[in-house]
């Protein structure tokens, strides 16, 4: 089963402070012992919600609202896609992660779906659906 | 935390920890059986211990300096000590007051290379295919007894058996505890490969249905192939290996219909393929190109799979490629399957009549005699060129050895269209020549 790991955004990445030396190479070990184990199939690191947009809807309408954003602790400063066998075993990894922000930082743990998940209320018509909109995002890629 | 709970995280640390524990334990006692026993009997221990204590900082490291102390009171009891002292005691006795630290050490330092003689330890010539992959699961997935029975729809004593007998079998026949050097290497090398390839195909066989254990089966071959890929990154075919089974992989969300049915390659909706797993799989086999193993046997498949892969439709498949790569799979490892394959891929590229040239060669084939899929492929070949009665006989054939009730019904279907085809041809004496039904019959799905 896959899930993403998202580390959450403070002060500091907020404000666009790169991470201590220290960190980063504490980070890099991490990311290897992933890597060596199998586990670890994505990651990346998130540019400050400065640099970034919101597209808020409401019924038809869109409006557009350029960072920064104000919930700091809510915004997402990374994220890694892992396949792991179980959610503890996400959370074991967690906890063998460097704290990825000086002084207190949050990771939050996600399971991604798949289509078994959906069970028996994935209806052959809901399928379909998702078929259709996964093909019109594959083809404007 | 409840019980349960922490049951779960043991299990989950088990996972992490137990191929590092069980191979680095093994360097020190020079049996693999002995060293499983010692990771288990740390095991026991936790589960013991850490409902009450709580998981500790460091759980590999007490794992091992658990079963470091486990080692010491076995070989005592055993009498083994004086033998195994020097080879063992002095190590154990010197490094026991700075145990932790040291473990540390032993845990980080040169375990790569522990657990690479676990790998071809576990995969060792010596044992039977099955003692092989149950070993495989047990001592480097770290999964249980009941969860490899259950993947392999055995019963656990089966299992536990094959896992007791093997560990027998190496210990008697003294098995080192290394790397294979020189001339050994590949051979042994490939029997590693060939055990993740067939448990990742225990689990790509089986269709979706209620069991989650098989697909995870696929998700632990391939983590053990990602995991050989790092401690052996300078052998192609490892890449190669990997490369396969992320794009094979890479179409699980698209290989069965909503009531489960199997839906083969080209009907597949290539929107579902998992793209991140595509492009990993693709850097795979680039990297085994670069280190020159372009033309290894599993070089061929993922090259292979990877045309289906880059197409973006079934129709813009590169079959000339394809058939190409098959004739130089056929040439590294002969086979008739992978001809059956080339035929296929020759009749997408040249037209029915050359990939039928190759079947036809095939209907003599002994092992072939009772593969559905020969006539199944030579039936649709045969319908393409408007041969409709010949046709609908090799579907009728192949519908009576499929074992796949699924199947059947589609090739019997198909057998009805070519008895319909016929008619009409008769009718109007308007044979459809290249007609562009589905190609259903292709075997790689």
């Amino acid at each position: 089963m896959k899930f993403m790991v998202i580390v959450k955004a403070n002060k500091d990445s907020e404000a666009g402070v790169m991470p201590s030396q220290e960190l980063l190479t504490a980070m890099g070990n991490f990311n290897e012992e992933l890597v060596k184990a199998g586990v670890m199939l994505a990651g990346e690191g998130l540019q400050p919600s400065s640099k970034g947009a919101r597209v808020k809807f409401s019924g038809d309408k869109r409006t557009v609202v350029d960072g920064p954003f104000a919930e700091t602790k809510e915004l997402v400063a990374g994220f890694w896609l892992w396949q792991v066998r179980s959610k503890e075993e996400a959370i074991e990894w967690v906890k063998r992660c460097p704290n990825p922000m000086e002084g207190e930082s949050e990771i939050e743990i996600r399971q991604i779906f798949e289509a078994e998940d959906f069970g028996a209320e994935f209806t052959p018509e809901l399928r379909e659906q998702e078929e259709r909109l996964r093909a019109q995002m594959a083809a404007k890629q | 935390m409840t019980a349960t709970d922490t049951h779960r995280a043991i299990d989950a640390v088990w996972r992490i920890e137990s191929a590092k524990l069980i191979a680095g334990l093994a360097r020190m006692v020079r049996d693999v059986g002995l060293a499983e026993d010692l990771a288990q009997d740390a095991l026991v221990a936790a589960l013991e211990r850490w409902p009450e204590s709580g998981i500790p900082d460091k759980p590999g490291a007490w794992l091992m300096a658990t079963a470091k102390h486990r080692a010491i009171d076995r070989l005592r009891r055993n009498k083994l000590l004086e033998r195994k002292h020097e080879e063992l005691g002095y190590e154990i006795d010197t490094q026991q007051e700075s145990a932790v630290a040291d473990l540390e050490a032993t845990l980080d330092d040169p375990i790569g290379d522990d657990l690479l003689r676990l790998v071809f330890i576990a995969c060792h010539p010596i044992l039977s295919t099955e003692a092989r992959v149950a070993l495989t699961l047990r001592l480097l997935g770290g999964l249980t007894t009941e969860e490899i029975a259950r993947a392999f729809l055995v019963p656990e004593a089966t299992v536990a058996q094959r896992i007791v007998r093997a560990k027998r079998t190496l210990t008697e026949a003294h098995i080192p505890f290394e790397v294979p050097r020189g001339p050994e290497l590949a051979a042994r090398l490939s029997s590693v490969l060939e055990v993740i390839y067939l448990i990742f195909n225990e689990g790509y066989s089986a269709t979706a249905g209620d069991d989650w254990v098989r697909p995870a089966l696929c998700e632990d071959a391939l983590r053990q192939g990602r995991i050989l890929a790092e401690l052996a990154p300078r052998e192609p075919e490892v890449h190669a290996l990997v490369a396969l089974m992320e794009i094979q992989a890479s179409r699980f969300g698209a290989r069965t219909g909503p009531s489960g049915e199997p839906i083969l390659l080209l009907d597949q909706n290539r929107a579902r393929w998992d793209q991140l797993l595509i492009r990993r799989g693709l850097a795979a086999l680039a990297r085994a190109e670069k280190l020159g193993g372009a033309m290894g046997p599993y070089a061929y498949q993922a090259a292979i799979a990877a045309c289906h892969a880059r197409a973006r439709t079934a129709a813009e498949t590169d079959w000339e490629r394809i058939a190409a790569l098959y004739a130089a799979l056929a040439r590294l490892t002969p086979s008739p399957i992978v001809e059956l394959n080339r035929a296929v891929a020759l009749g997408m590229a040249f037209g029915p009549a050359a990939g039928l040239e190759i079947v036809d060669q095939l209907t003599a084939e002994p092992s072939l005699k009772e593969y559905h899929l020969l006539p199944s492929v030579r039936g649709d070949l045969l319908a393409k060129l408007g041969r409709y009665d010949e046709a609908r006989v090799e579907n009728e054939r192949a519908a009576s050895l499929t074992r796949n009730a699924r199947e059947r019904e589609l090739l019997l279907e198909r057998a009805a269209a070519c008895a319909r085809d016929s008619r009409d041809q008769a009718s109007n004496e308007n044979p459809r020549l290249f007609s562009s039904g589905s190609n259903t019959s292709s075997p790689n799905t």
